[in-house]
This record gives structure tokens, C-alpha cells and sequence, in this order.
């Protein structure tokens, strides 16, 4: 080990800078400084947009009004949506693992445009403040859904605006990380570090960026039209001035259905880093993985109709979007196939990133396959609006990109803040979140097929069973929560020093000290032919 | 800090900037995108209105400002040109041309919008909401929302062309360092070439 | 450091005299899409105003935007950028057409 750097002065989380303090982070321009402020800037969110949560199931213990009315449920899912969305899952991996891990596996000393990083990030506070806005100003709290739907966007009473403004300045902070991205990936990869030696992470994340590019000024342009509405009267969307309200959602969908991939796709790529290591195994079908992931990316593209089976679309339309949305799940099925591979007469070394990892491809599974009871038209209709979508689609965004994130805490905490969590409380955290979680969101699939609607606060007393079941759940997965969280945040600080590489991982980020020295490299890599992301012995 | 400060001096990948630009660029095709989409759809909708509403633009000043930004194109094309062969003095000349030719585009553009005010044409008047078929006030909402647009387009690459310009005379960007003007002119051109799709779509379809 | 060899990568220097051809061949074909409009073609109105505009764009592409000396992938993302805008507006229709 090398002992002479690892105890020198210049990690990245010590360093002294023109700033001190708290301005040395929040003016710094390092690309782990930066990640980090993603990180803790997330965290706030999501125990903001969590209790939203929690108390929305509380609200469905019982029937009828328990803590809330129903305006106020509206407001509350409408507001846990743009929180969960816009600042976590979108966000979520690329902003934190991506920042913080992208130059490093290139073997680059920061990303291509540090100070653009910067931007992004103080785009992001400010947009977040903006949604905030709207809940302590104005008429009223948003009330429209996290889709903001039209007609309804520019008819409600409530103070919309700022929501949908700052879910602009959200999506340009996105925009700007994807851009500084792509050009790191095409420009900064050290010598001998060729597109087929990426490690899988980087290629999720170069596939997330395009569609981070492309996909977010679609919608941009559509939230700045429903303001435009608002404000002037535009006649683009309100059908009493001819517009259609279906082609709003077609525009909110050709941005919102690619922004799924953005959530999940780096989670694919944080398992397919910890599968390999924890199996000591070449990952299986390196090349297929790098193919699936641009496939999704691209088809991902191309299957947004499949949110509107029920709003009016042609049926030719309709036949189409559910053919594509059958081809989209091969691509995820192929990695699911090589994850499951990579196991196979490996050496694993049960450890809780392994768990989650695990836990991953499961949830996830059972995602994917009810969001192709969804993508089939004959049992959309049936489904469609009920809980069941409810429980589809945070089985994936939830399921997917939160056990990843979670997984990828836990494989890189020792690298990011150079000391080991507590690994029996990070197991026992792990399974009573699981617990929690699928006790929460498992019986809104069978309530949903009985037909309890998404989006109301009360529900007939036949559907109690299930939501009280719901409900315990979500205590559960708190508690699970409160474990991790307090587990990770006493461990930063307090926790045994952790080693260089304690997982014997392969991929450039363990060849550096714990914590990171602040310029990552003192000389630029090299990587050898015979050299490659996964190559155990 | 002062370190990676150093570096970051040290740091000047000129193709790097350039992808940059060009990726920023999709971005912004794809944001007027949404809205052309918008259009070709309301469009197919609404054949005849559109027809009819075209006729109320004046295409000879659509016509003069697409000749304008065509010309401040090349001008800018051609700064890039002289920077490289060390020209600073018609590097500023060619710039400022460009930078005069975009303000004269608004200055039409401020006409034209104006023209249409006076007629009581604007988004929500009385006059288009009791006399206008649905499908022309779409038009017309269209037509001041892109051009709009595309006018902000105009101002923030005037931005950057002066900023480029600044640093060409202070000397900081030159033969060696062109990267700053050579995207400035990609972005000018890159509001070209929404212009070129833009004038025939509202002027030229009638 | 390698870095600095990458930005020393020599330039093509665009001759005046190319982008004043250009320039009058966009100018030309600018007054062709106003003279064909004019003229009563029916539907073809829309996809001759819509070719002209094509061939204008793609000259200030390649030759403005110096495309043409620019390296492979750079031309491969902005063709894919295009077509994936194609598909989508496509895609889109088909919707509409099919109503």
C-alpha cells in the first residue's frame, strides 16, 4: 500500500483551497467535491420527498380523510413526484457516482469542463429552491401530478410556475452534466484505455448522457410552453383554443420515458461493477452489455406512447408503441442473463454491496416484467391509472435505481470517504429496508388488479386489507432507512480507516489511495494491452 | 485550489471545447425540435388556417432578414478564418460586421412583431380570439413563440460573438487559441440554420 | 502531457473565397424556394419549400460549420442527432395520420 501518499495531507476531502470551509466545497471545482454535494444535496431531497411519502400511506391506513383532505393528498403526491423525480432518481447516480468516479476509472484528473460541473450543480440547488418556492408562496401548492398534464397545468389555481420553472432549471443542470460527460468520455480517457476497456459504468453513463442531452430540452421547451400558456394565454395545448392536449403528453413523454433509462441505466452499470468484483469473474458477455445498454438508450427512445394507451391515440399508433415496448425489455433481460452468468462458479464474497446488488436484479425483475403487463394494450386497459402502475413503477425507479444507488454507497463508501461502514448494521439495514420494501409496494399490485385508482386519498373499504399491509410496510422500510443512513453518516466520520482496495476490485478507482488524492493521479495511467476493467485471475 | 487552477491554464483541448459546442448545439435542436414538431402536427391539423394566416406575413421582410443572416454567417465564417492566419484586424472587422447584421435582424424583427401588434395581433388579443379560427390563433402563437425564440437565440450568440471579440483584441484568444471564436461561429450558424427552417415554414407556405 | 499535443492538432484554414461561393449559393437557392412557393404546386409547396431548406442547412453544415473537416465521429453525431429528430417527428405521426 502506498502508506507515503495515504496519510499525506492532500486527499481531496482535506485539502486547503483559496476557500475554506464550507465555500471550499461549494466553490470547488473538483469533481469529487462536487459529487459530494450531489450526495448531500440528494439526501435532503429524498428525506423531504420520503416523508411526502410516508405520509401519503398514512393517509391510506384507513378510509376516508385520516391526516388529510383530499386537495392536500393531491398536492402531496404532486410535490413527492417532482422531488423523487427531478432531484433524486434523475440525478440520483450519475450526478453522485458519475461525478465522482467518471475521471477517475478514465484515469483523468477531473472531467472535461470542471467549472461547467460547478454550474451544474448550482443549477440544481436553484431549481430546487424554485419547486420549493411554490410550496411557501403563491395561491397554493401544485396539485397537477408530476406530469403536470395538460389542460389542467394552465387552468389550476395553484402556484404551478415556480414548479414548472424550477423543473427547467432542473433539466438544463442535467443537461450541462450529460454534455460535460460525453466530452470526458470522448477526450479524457488515459492512453491504452480504449472504448472496449471501458469499465461498464462509464458506457451506462456515456448511453445516460445522450439521452440526458436530447431527451431533456423536450421537455424544457414543453414546461417553458405551459408557462407561456399561463401567463400570456398562447394558444398551444388548451383545446378551447384548438390545441391538443394529447401532443403535451406526447412531448412529456418523449423526454419522460428516455429520463426511465436515465434512472436506471447507471444503476445497470453500478451492478455490473459489483457483480464482477464480489464474484472475482470476468463479467460475462462484457461486449453484449455495452450493446443492451446503447440499445436501451436508443429504443428507450422510441416507446414513449406506451403512458397514453388511454388518452385518445390512433390505434396503428398503439400497435406500435407496444411492439417496441416488447423489443425495449430484451436489452434488459440480456443483462439480467449476464449478471446471473457472471455468477456462476465464481468465488463470491458475501458483503453487503452484494446483497443489494442481488437484491437489485431482483426487484428489478419483478419491475420489468409488470411493466410488460403495462406495455400489452389489453391489459393496460384493465390496469392503467390503478395502483398497480404505482407499485410497476417504483419496483423499477425505486427498486432499480435505489437499491443500485444504495449498492453502489456501500461498494464505494471506503473509497469515497476512506473508512469502512459497520457491516452487520449495514446488512441488518439492508434487510429490514427489503422487508419494508416489499411489503409496501407488493400489495399495491394485487389492490391495483382489483382496480383501486392511483392518485385518490381515500378507497373503498374492500381495498383496506391490502393498504393497511401497505402502510406497515413503509414503517419498516423507514426504519430500515434510519439504519443505513445513520449507519453510513457515524461511519464517515468515526469508522475504521479503510483500505485502498478492500473488495479487490479491478477498475481504476482502486488503484488510487482512500480517499482519493485531489488530483487522482500523480501520473496519468497507462493501461497495457493484455490489461482490461475485469480481469481476475 | 491553486493547484488544479494552475492545471486547468495548463488544460486547453481545443477539440474538446469544439464536441462541447457541438453537443450543446443538439440540445438546442432539439429544444426548437419539440416546437417543430408542435408545428408540423397543428399544421396537418389545420391546413387551410395555416395557409391563410401565412399570407398575413410580410415575406419580403422574412426574406430580407433570412438574406441577412446568411451574409453575418459567412462574416463570421470568414473571422475564424483571418484568426487563423493571425488577421486580428479583420478578425474584429468581420465580427463586428456579423454582430451589426444580427442587430439589424432584430431591429426588422421589432418591426414585424410590431406591425402585428397594430393589427391586434398578439397572443390572447380580443381581436384573434373573436375574428380567428382556432387553427390561426395556433399559428399565430406559434409563430410568436419560435421567432420568439429564435430571436433570444440571436441575442445570446451576439453575446458570445462580443465576448470573443473582447478576448480577441485583449489577446487571449488567437491563432493558437481560437477555440472561443470558432464556437461562438458555430453557434451563430447553428441560429442560422433554425432560421433556414423557420423562414419557409411561417413566410414561404402560403 | 499528452493534452497539449492533442490541441496542437493543425487546423483547416477555410480560403474567403469558399465561403463567398457558398454564401452565393445559399443566397440563389434562398430566391429559388421564394420564386417555387410562389408558383401554385398544391401539397408539393411544403416538401419543395422543406427540400430547399435541406440543401441550405446542409451547406452551412459542411462548410460553415466546417463539418466537412472535421473528424468521423464528430459528422456520425450530428447525422444521428438529425435522424433520431426524424424518427421522432415521425413516430409522432404515427399518431396523427392514423386518427
Amino acid at each position: 500500500m502506498h502508506t507515503s501518499h495515504a496519510e499525506n495531507e492532500a486527499n481531496y476531502l482535506k485539502y486547503k483551497g483559496k476557500y475554506k470551509g464550507l465555500l471550499g466545497w461549494i466553490l470547488s471545482t473538483d469533481h469529487k467535491r462536487i459529487g459530494l454535494l450531489y450526495l448531500y444535496s440528494i439526501a435532503t431531497m429524498f428525506s423531504v420527498g420520503a416523508l411526502l411519502g410516508l405520509a401519503m400511506k398514512f393517509e391510506l391506513l384507513a378510509p376516508g380523510k385520516t391526516i388529510m383532505d383530499a386537495q392536500t393528498y393531491n398536492a402531496t403526491f404532486t410535490v413527492h413526484g417532482v422531488i423523487m423525480i427531478f432531484m433524486i432518481v434523475i440525478p440520483g447516480l450519475p450526478a453522485v457516482f458519475g461525478n465522482f468516479l467518471l475521471p477517475i476509472m478514465l484515469g483523468a484528473k477531473d472531467v472535461a469542463f470542471p467549472k461547467l460541473n460547478l454550474l451544474s450543480w448550482w443549477l440544481y440547488v436553484a431549481g430546487v429552491f424554485l419547486v420549493l418556492s411554490a410550496l411557501l408562496f403563491g395561491p397554493g401548492t401544485p396539485d397537477t401530478g408530476w406530469t403536470f398534464y395538460a389542460p389542467y397545468s394552465f387552468k389550476t389555481g395553484t402556484n404551478l410556475l415556480p414548479a414548472v420553472f424550477g423543473a427547467f432549471v432542473l433539466g438544463f443542470s442535467s443537461i450541462l452534466t450529460g454534455l460535460n460527460f460525453l466530452v470526458t468520455i470522448h477526450r479524457l480517457r488515459c492512453p491504452g484505455l480504449k472504448w472496449t476497456k471501458l469499465p461498464l459504468f462509464v458506457w451506462t453513463i456515456y448511453g445516460t448522457a445522450w439521452i440526458q442531452l436530447l431527451a431533456t430540452p423536450v421537455v424544457g421547451i414543453t414546461l417553458v410552453l405551459i408557462a407561456l400558456e399561463r401567463i400570456f394565454g398562447v394558444g398551444v395545448f388548451d383545446p378551447a383554443l384548438g390545441g391538443d392536449p394529447i401532443l403535451y403528453q406526447h412531448l412529456f413523454w418523449i423526454y419522460s420515458h428516455p429520463a426511465v433509462y436515465i434512472m436506471i441505466l447507471p444503476a445497470m452499470g453500478a451492478i455490473s461493477e459489483i457483480i464482477p468484483t464480489f464474484s472475482q469473474k470476468h463479467i460475462f458477455g462484457y461486449k453484449a452489455i455495452i450493446a443492451s445498454t446503447m440499445a436501451i438508450a436508443f429504443v428507450g427512445w422510441l416507446v414513449w406512447g406506451h403512458h397514453m394507451y388511454t388518452a385518445g391515440m390512433s390505434g396503428t399508433a398503439q400497435y406500435y408503441f407496444s411492439l417496441l415496448t416488447f423489443i425495449v425489455a430484451i436489452p434488459s433481460a440480456i443483462k439480467v442473463f449476464n449478471w446471473i452468468s457472471t455468477l456462476y462458479k465464481g468465488s463470491i464474497n458475501v458483503q453487503t454491496p452484494f446483497y443489494w446488488a442481488i437484491s437489485f436484479i431482483f426487484v428489478f425483475m419483478i419491475g420489468g416484467l409488470s411493466g410488460l403487463v403495462l406495455g400489452s394494450l389489453a391489459t393496460n386497459i384493465y390496469v392503467h391509472d390503478t395502483a398497480f402502475v404505482v407499485a410497476h413503477f417504483h419496483y423499477i425507479v425505486f427498486g432499480g435505481t435505489g437499491f443500485s444507488f444504495f449498492a453502489a454507497m456501500h461498494y464505494w463508501f471506503p473509497k469515497i470517504f476512506g473508512r469502512m461502514y459497520d457491516k452487520a448494521w449495514a446488512n441488518i439495514g439492508w434487510l429490514v429496508f427489503f422487508i419494508g420494501f416489499l411489503a409496501l409496494y407488493s400489495p399495491m399490485f394485487y389492490l391495483g388488479m382489483m382496480g383501486m385508482p392511483r392518485r385518490y386519498y381515500d378507497y373503498l373499504e374492500e381495498f383496506h386489507g391490502g393498504n393497511i399491509l401497505s402502510t406497515f410496510g413503509s414503517w419498516i422500510m423507514v426504519t430500515g432507512l434510519i439504519i443505513i443512513i445513520t449507519n453510513l453518516v457515524r461511519s464517515a466520520r468515526r469508522g475504521p480507516k479503510a483500505e485502498m482496495n478492500p473488495w479487490h476490485g479491478k477498475t481504476l478507482e482502486w488503484t488510487v489511495t482512500s480517499p482519493p488524492p485531489l488530483e487522482n493521479f500523480d501520473e496519468i495511467p497507462v493501461i497495457a494491452e493484455d490489461d482490461g476493467p475485469y480481469n481476475y485471475k | 485550489m491553486e493547484k488544479s487552477a494552475h492545471i486547468e491554464h495548463e488544460h486547453y483541448d481545443a477539440e474538446a471545447s469544439k464536441v462541447g459546442m457541438w453537443l450543446f448545439i443538439f440540445t438546442e435542436l432539439l429544444l426548437f425540435g419539440g416546437l417543430f414538431i408542435i408545428y408540423s402536427v397543428y399544421r396537418f391539423m389545420n391546413p387551410d388556417a395555416f395557409h391563410l394566416a401565412a399570407e398575413e406575413l410580410d415575406t419580403f421582410i422574412g426574406a430580407l432578414n433570412t438574406v441577412l443572416l446568411l451574409i453575418s454567417s459567412m462574416t463570421i465564417a470568414m473571422a475564424t478564418t483571418s484568426l487563423q492566419k493571425n488577421n486580428k484586424l479583420h478578425t474584429l472587422l468581420l465580427s463586428t460586421v456579423t454582430v451589426i447584421l444580427g442587430l439589424v435582424f432584430l431591429v426588422n424583427k421589432y418591426f414585424e412583431w410590431g406591425i402585428k401588434f397594430s393589427h391586434g395581433i398578439w397572443p390572447g388579443s380580443p381581436h384573434m380570439m373573436e375574428t380567428m379560427s382556432q387553427g390561426e390563433i395556433l399559428f399565430f402563437g406559434l409563430y410568436f413563440i419560435m421567432t420568439g425564440l429564435h430571436a433570444l437565440h440571436i441575442i445570446i450568440g451576439l453575446v458570445i460573438i462580443a465576448v470573443a471579440m473582447v478576448r480577441v483584441n485583449k489577446g487571449t484568444v488567437h491563432a493558437n487559441r481560437a477555440a472561443l471564436l470558432e464556437n461562438a461561429g458555430l453557434y451563430w450558424h447553428l441560429v442560422d440554420v433554425i432560421w433556414i427552417f423557420l423562414f419557409p415554414l411561417f413566410y414561404l407556405i402560403t | 502531457m499528452n493534452l497539449s499535443v492533442m490541441s496542437n492538432e493543425k487546423h483547416h484554414i477555410v480560403p474567403y473565397r469558399l465561403y463567398i461561393i457558398i454564401l452565393l449559393a445559399l443566397l440563389v437557392l434562398t430566391f429559388s424556394s421564394i420564386g417555387i412557393t410562389s408558383i401554385e404546386l398544391g401539397k408539393f409547396t411544403v416538401a419543395g419549400a422543406l427540400l430547399f431548406a435541406v440543401i441550405k442547412s446542409y451547406l452551412v453544415l459542411v462548410y460553415f460549420m466546417h463539418l466537412k473537416y472535421d473528424k468521423p465521429y464528430i459528422k456520425l453525431m450530428v447525422a444521428f442527432v438529425f435522424a433520431v429528430f426524424v424518427v421522432t417527428i415521425v413516430i409522432t405521426f404515427l399518431d396523427y395520420l392514423y386518427r
